[in-house]
């Protein structure tokens, strides 16, 4: 039962907390991860492709997929009803309000200096991943300091890095490829490391 | 309650067609909201969109809150919400079994081993695209790089950066509107 209270209010916060859709509930869970232990960063970057190839908006896709891997079906249900939580309080609120909230100076200035954090916490935890996957670097945090401690496996991924490399010419600078789906592009991965071995196995 | 019943429904169709989320989903409201349902003109959903964009929470799910309180108050919104959540949990329930059972087989791995760097990729791009909406002067920018570096570096809960963020927005624009003045 504990399981499922916690787990309710882990994904509480990231829904109160996390601006701007999706992409930005991903940091917070890196978070939880690192802090329940519940699932390895490696294990979120798999849960969020398998988000981003199915049906349904990607951060209820990855908060259902996290509260199953901790919890199964209930683990499920609870994570994504504490995500939404916050987000039906909060919308009912504003409704009632709409007028103000559309016109309120204080609302924009807040929004002015939290939509460059959202990004920049975006930006981090795409980092992180990044250094994971392409060179091995991982972080962790320490008992006895607020600084992260980072350590290398000694693994480079240069077919990792030409992949990234062609998938971001494909994904950003011509014109036919750069709209189609992610899915698209996840697909193509995938085939890439089944034919060149990218787990090594 | 036949109402409310076709709130769900409608907005588990909504659910279902959406593919990635955020953007991706507005064609689709429109679709099935303004047009074949009446429930908010063209200008309102634009505004929920917007204002969905902007508070707390997933897109899809603000949004969805919002066109089911119109309809129907607050059960509407709730009713709206679970609506456009229902076939997520279906769908990634069933997969995510599969996944586990398949997750052994050295073939599986590689193809997410692969689809891994993919998906650094796709996250790259969205920071990309956000970066243009978010960082619009030097003040921005350095709200940013600090948050970028701060989350990287330190053990901090992300929800620390949050806050102060929103803080520095008020008090920036609070101290730029005395120097104007």
């Amino acid at each position: 039962m504990t399981l499922y209270l916690r787990l309710y209010w882990e994904f509480f916060k990231t829904g109160l907390f996390a601006i701007g859709g999706g992409m930005a509930t991903l940091p917070f869970l890196k978070d939880i991860g690192a802090t329940t232990g519940w699932f390895s960063q490696t294990d979120l970057m798999n849960m969020l492709a398998v988000s981003e190839s199915t049906p349904g908006p990607v951060g209820i896709n990855m908060a259902t997929y996290v509260g199953y891997t901790v919890g199964g079906v209930p683990g499920a249900i609870v994570a994504t009803i504490g995500e939404v939580t916050p987000s039906i309080i909060v919308i009912l609120i504003v409704a009632a309000m709409l007028a103000k909230f559309r016109d309120s100076q204080y609302v924009a200035n807040a929004f002015y200096g939290l939509r460059p954090a959202s990004t920049g916490l975006i930006g981090a935890a795409c980092a992180g991943v990044m250094l994971q996957v392409i060179a091995g670097i991982t972080s962790a945090s320490q008992e006895d300091s607020i600084l992260m401690k980072f350590s290398w496996d000694g693994a480079i991924s240069w077919r990792g890095i030409i992949l990234a490399l062609v998938l971001l010419v494909f994904t950003r600078y011509i014109k036919k490829t750069k709209d189609l789906h992610p899915i698209v592009f996840i697909g193509v991965s995938a085939v890439i490391g089944v034919v060149f071995h990218f787990a090594g196995v | 309650m036949k109402e409310l019943l076709e709130l769900f429904l409608t907005f588990a169709k909504i659910g279902v067609m959406t593919f990635g989320g955020g953007m991706a989903m507005l064609p689709i409201l429109e679709r099935e909201v303004v047009q074949n349902k009446h429930w908010a003109t063209e200008e309102e959903l634009v505004d929920y969109f917007a204002i969905g964009q902007c508070t707390p929470g997933i897109i899809a799910v603000n949004t969805a809150t919002f066109v089911g309180q119109k309809r129907k108050g607050a059960m509407g919104g709730i009713t709206a919400t679970l609506g456009v959540v229902f076939p997520s949990l279906v769908i990634i329930t069933i997969l995510a079994g599969l996944i586990t059972n398949f997750a052994h087989l050295a073939w599986v791995q590689n193809a997410f081993a692969g689809i891994q760097v993919c998906v650094c990729v796709l996250i790259l791009n969205a920071v990309l695209k956000l970066l243009k909406k978010s960082v619009v002067d030097k003040r921005t920018a350095v709200i940013f790089v600090i948050v970028l570096l701060g989350n990287m570096l330190l053990s901090v809960s992300p929800v620390w950066f949050v806050l102060l963020s929103a803080l520095s927005g008020i008090v920036l624009k609070n101290l730029e509107g005395r120097a104007a003045k």
